[in-house]
């Protein structure tokens, strides 16, 4: 039973990861403190991929003439577009965030829920008269 | 040279936009990226109509990217469900354009509004691309892509209402856990099967047999494709997102975006996963209908209580949303015909109706209920759309909206499933209540002021009647759209690939 | 002529004629022009077409196929074409009312009222020739939604109200019952064209038989079945022309027309008989006429008074149905011609005394009688008409629905008709004899009354007759009253057809 679970070691990593990632994007009421979760749950999932790709005794995919065992490439080329996507998303959430700087002058998430409820409470008090 | 690009037209209707997105940034001046992308738009639309009479000629269409064979090399598919869904987006898109000059002039600075095209192109891109692909993995890449545009676009109504950031803010982390989810899924189906090129998937998967990972992997992409279109309870980020961005945004998004997602799904429960999977059938049955029931009606009433006309409307998209998923969990001819049906029908009803809100949106400056008071007088053609969709939405006949009633209805009582056929005619009663309160606002009630408002102008008023007029001529004549959807429910309820 | 052309042109000629009204908008006497030469050409085609059906013919037009195996497509016969004569005949005389009393009145958005009567004619014409029950449905609904402004007309914030019971109890009862009872048979039968005998036959659990006939009766809310009888009241805040148009020619009309479709052609009246699929109806029908006739009594505004009695009238035509016998049913499909023409008489007379004197209580209308002679005999003459006492066309259409019942042996619905019929006596006849044979109220009434309105002379009681475009129709429709009488055997050999499986 302990070697079940030890012989899969990546799997418990991969999920404490990712319950970490997805825990703090919903406690954490920091915005750029999401995106922290949100990157620390896909990297989770690169682990994931990544992982599954390891052949035992295999080493790293290039073509170096003599016979060898090698581990799989695609799920390195998937990681690979998987992490530009996930660099692309941080950078776009972060250009948000900072825009909700500008816009709101915090970065907390109650704190900006509240000047909208603000706003929309405003807007319905003028649609009452 | 049109003869020589023909076999290329797969690819081609995903690169095309793909290319002339960041040309559209270089262009810098609002009105050049404007124009670039309107004729782009038509190209792309130009080619969804090749693709689909193709496909009705000649039967699926096999596209090998780089000439590398499937299962290795990424495989575009074209059948006759993706054809129908590639022309939807494209069709909209094509429309949405002619409409998005003036609005986009009034609602984004200058400075920004070759972004917003560039922006525009690339999401359409990203949609196009993850209906005509045959390749699991680049589903994920082009839902991607057209996800992180959609994020921006939202965003880009800032400029109009600063509330627009936090929902594009929203949507992002949503939308990212979503994709992320059908990684996640994804991953673990390669780590059975060794392939993820869809139709191999869909030859592998049977031969395993009842398989936990596979369980779990369906799972895993059933939620991650839940929250892309919204399905109750993952909507939360839909309203924000639709109230707050730009009116052109909104009118494309709550017509392709969703639809998309849903094309997605299906794609993956009937076509990967297949009719034979058990768990699927059992999901489909227990946990899609109830939650379907939960949006029609949820997200009617909670529509009803909406004082700003985008957001209502934005609710009642959820609430087509589950008449689209309850169509799936039918398990039937007819209910997959249904909601196959609904996603051109809705296309057609919420984009009239997007538009029609945001021609007022752009004469008025404003989207609530009490600025649409005596606007059936000043703006009577705007108006007179609005009302012509919110008949579609109650499902009155002679519309799109009474046809994909009729089969939904017809779904349900066909599996004798009497209560549900009731819920569906309650919940579309409920529709009756919003949609009367902005009618009887404009017709009824008096403008608080006396300033000059007038029709919308004529590139609005032309795509938004086109949409209108499409609405009518479906609900009279659906033999077209009712023999695709029929042939591609069959195709999909009858085996995989 | 050929009768494709012919069909085509009786949903063309209102359609047409609606479009030429819009573009007449700023010359208001080419615009009433427009709407008379439509309303007389319909007349005149429809009554050719009554010649070609009477000899036998069945013209039929298929339009478009909308889905696979449902399409709209339009074809006529007895009963179909007794409705189109009844709907084109009073639109004609409608109109020329509805002129005098717009103009009377001088009402607003005059343009938008005429548009919306072409639009409902067209679609109560699309019922009554429709060949299955997917077309009747569409123009049902569409009937419902052309009728919509004109019950809102006034835009006053009763009216709104009015309106919103009007939509939601339609569209609530269509969309809720009738749709699923549509796509039902459907699904159980595979057709939904209107067949001699029904096509339910043996194709649905006997058991099951009264509930899909629930869901259609129910669900034909143009019935006024109760309880869903509420939007016919609510409507009365409509001018009145509207009000004789939902009561007497178009709106009601196809609701009771549409329950004699389905219970002939689609349910069958043998299969109806013999399964006793009706008889819980009998008893919903039979409270309905006498709930409602009772409540008529109490009312004092006299449209009110009328729309109740029209709820009334209607439950006997639904009861007829319910009594499945082939009397029975002539005798309701006749009725549908004799109630439509007597009411319009007594809606028109109303809308006459409204226009003249403002008044629209029945106790203020003591003496009117004297000052109004011809509105008020026209009157007399409708409400005979309705009670069913000779020499009034009424009668036969009572005579034959009563005369089924006792056939199938139920003298409890032979009872109830005459209870009912004693009834109509109560709350009709004292608005004439009050007006003929009571003095006019005290001076100081009447002259606050008068001062109100500028087109009277004083004379005697400050009232006059109504301007002659609102006198002459109701008079024109009570000399139909009487013609029916004589005229009805014709008309009973043309229904014949009807009766037989």
């Amino acid at each position: 039973m302990i070697q079940d679970i030890l012989a899969h070691y990546n799997y418990w990593i991969i999920m404490v990861l990712m319950m970490i990632g997805i825990y703090i994007v919903a406690s954490r009421g920091n915005l750029i403190k999401k995106i922290v979760g949100l990157n620390i749950f896909q990297t989770s999932v690169f682990m994931l991929y990544i992982t599954m790709g390891k052949v035992e005794g295999g080493t790293a995919p290039i073509l170096t003439g003599k016979p060898e065992v090698f581990s799989n490439p695609l799920p390195h080329v998937l990681i690979l577009t998987a992490i530009v996507v996930g660099v692309a998303t941080t950078a776009l959430g972060l250009a948000l965030v900072v825009r909700i700087r500008e816009a709101y002058d915090t970065i907390e998430e109650d704190e900006v829920r509240d000047q909208d409820n603000a706003t929309v409470a405003e807007e319905m008090s003028r649609a009452a008269r | 040279m049109i003869a020589a690009l023909e076999p290329h037209l797969a690819i081609l209707q995903v690169v095309v936009p793909l290319i002339s997105a960041p040309l559209c940034s270089m262009l810098r001046r609002g009105d050049l990226a404007w124009m670039m992308a309107m004729v782009v738009s038509w190209l792309a639309f130009a080619m969804s109509i090749a693709l689909l009479a193709q496909v009705m000629a000649t039967g699926d269409i096999s596209y090998h990217v780089g000439n590398w064979a499937p299962p290795w090399g990424i495989e575009y598919r074209i059948d006759a469900v993706n054809a129908f869904v590639l022309l939807i987006v494209s069709g909209i898109g094509a429309v949405v354009l002619p409409y998005a000059k003036k609005s986009v002039e009034r609602e984004i600075k200058p400075s920004r509004r070759a972004h917003f095209y560039t922006a525009y192109l690339l999401c359409l891109a990203g949609l196009l691309g993850v209906t005509a692909t045959g390749d699991a993995f680049n589903v994920f890449v082009f839902l991607e892509i057209s996800s992180l545009s959609t994020y921006t676009l939202v965003a880009l109504g800032a400029d109009a209402d600063r509330r627009a950031l936090p929902a594009a803010y929203n949507y992002l982390v949503m939308g990212t856990v979503g994709a992320t989810f059908f990684v996640i899924g994804l991953g673990l189906m390669y780590m059975v099967t060794g392939t993820l090129n869809m139709a191999d998937l869909a030859a592998r998967l049977p031969e395993l047999g009842a398989n936990r990972t596979v369980d779990a992997a369906f799972a895993f992409i059933v939620v991650g494709l839940g929250l892309k279109l919204a399905m109750f309870p993952m909507h939360v980020w839909l309203p924000n997102a639709y109230t707050y961005a730009p009116s052109v945004v909104t009118a494309f998004l709550a017509a392709t975006a969703t639809k998309v997602a849903v094309y997605v799904l299906l794609r993956f429960v009937f076509t990967v996963f297949g009719t034979g999977f058990e768990f699927a059938a059992l999901t489909l049955t227990w946990v899609l209908i109830p939650l379907a029931l939960a949006a029609m009606f949820v997200a009617t009433i909670a529509a009803i209580y909406q004082v700003n006309v985008k957001r209502l409307l934005a609710f009642s998209s959820v609430a087509q949303l589950g008449y689209m998923v309850l169509g799936i969990g039918m398990l039937s001819t007819t209910g997959l015909t249904a909601t196959i049906l609904h996603l051109f029908n809705h296309a057609l009803m919420k984009g009239a109706l997007f538009l029609a809100i945001g021609a007022v949106a752009y004469r008025v400056g404003s989207t609530n209920i009490e600025a649409m008071r005596g606007l059936g007088k000043r703006m009577p053609w705007t108006m007179a759309a609005f009302s012509a969709g919110g008949l579609s939405l109650i499902g009155v006949p002679t519309t799109v909206g009474f046809i994909s009633k009729w089969y939904l209805v017809m779904a349900a009582i066909e599996n004798g499933w009497w209560p549900i056929a009731v819920l569906i005619v309650a919940s579309s009663l409920l529709a009756i209540f919003y949609v009367w309160k902005v009618i009887e606002a404009a017709y009824f009630r008096e403008a608080d002021d006396e300033t000059a408002i007038q029709e919308a102008p004529m590139s609005m008023l032309v795509p938004l009647w086109l949409l209108v007029l499409a609405n009518f001529y479906f609900g009279i004549d659906a033999e077209l759209t009712t023999s695709v959807a029929t042939t591609a429910a069959k195709a999909f309820l009858g085996g995989g690939g | 002529m050929t009768l494709e052309l012919a069909l085509i042109l009786t949903l063309a000629i209102p359609s047409l004629g609606g479009l030429l009204v819009a573009i007449s908008d700023k010359n208001p006497n080419q615009r009433e022009a427009m709407t008379l030469i439509s309303a007389v050409s319909l007349f005149a085609v429809v009554i050719w077409l009554t010649q070609q059906v009477a000899a036998g013919a069945r013209p039929a037009l298929h339009l478009v196929e909308v889905l696979p195996g449902l399409s709209l497509a339009l074809e006529i016969e007895p009963l179909g074409m007794l409705f189109g004569v009844v709907a084109s005949g009073l639109w004609i005389v409608n109109s020329i009312y509805s002129i005098g009393y717009m103009r009377g009145g001088n009402e607003q958005k005059q343009t938008r009222f005429y548009i919306c009567f072409t639009i409902a004619i067209a679609s109560a014409i699309g019922i009554a020739f429709a060949a299955n029950m997917f077309t009747l449905f569409i123009f049902y609904e569409i009937l419902t939604i052309s009728t919509y402004p004109l019950v809102a007309h006034k835009e006053t914030n009763e009216a709104k109200s009015g309106a919103r019971v009007y939509m939601g109890l339609l569209l609530g009862t269509s969309i809720g019952f009738q749709m699923i009872a549509i796509i039902w048979t459907w699904v159980a039968t595979g057709t939904l064209d209107f067949t001699s005998g029904g096509i339910l036959a043996d194709k649905i659990d006997p058991t099951m038989l009264p509930v899909l006939l629930a869901l259609y009766m129910f669900g034909i809310g143009k019935a006024a079945l109760m309880p869903f009888h509420r939007w016919l009241p609510s409507a009365m805040v409509a001018p009145t022309p509207v009000s004789a148009l939902l009561h007497a020619v178009a709106v009601v009309k196809a609701g009771v027309f549409t329950v004699l479709k389905v219970a002939i052609y689609i349910f069958g009246i043998e299969t109806l008989s013999t399964t006793g699929a009706s008889e819980w109806l009998m008893w919903v029908a039979a409270f309905t006429l006498l709930t409602a006739s009772l409540v008529a009594m109490t009312k004092d505004n006299l449209k009110a008074r009328l729309a109740y009695s029209t709820i009334s009238q209607l439950a006997y035509i639904v009861l007829a149905v319910a009594v499945a016998n082939q009397l029975s049913v002539i005798g309701g499909a006749l009725h549908i011609a004799t109630h439509a023409v007597g009411k319009i008489t007594l809606f028109m007379c109303a809308g006459a005394i409204y226009v003249a004197t403002h008044k629209t209580e029945i106790s203020d209308m003591r003496g009117l009688g004297r000052a109004m002679p011809f509105t008020f005999a026209a009157f007399f003459i409708g409400a005979i008409s309705i009670i069913g006492l000779p020499p009034m066309g009424g009668t036969w259409s009572k005579w034959y629905m009563a005369l089924g019942a006792a056939n199938e042996g139920l003298l409890l619905v032979v009872g109830v008709y005459m209870v009912s019929s004693l009834l109509n006596v109560g709350y009709l006849l004292p608005l004439v004899v009050r007006g003929f044979f009571f003095p006019p109220p005290e001076p100081a009434r009447s002259l606050g009354a008068a001062a109100v309105d500028e087109h009277h002379t004083s004379s005697s009681g400050g009232f006059a007759e109504a301007p002659l475009w609102c006198v002459v129709p109701p008079c024109l429709t009570a000399v139909g009253c009487i013609v029916l009488f004589f005229y009805a055997d014709p008309i009973y050999q043309f229904l014949l057809p009807l009766g037989r499986p």
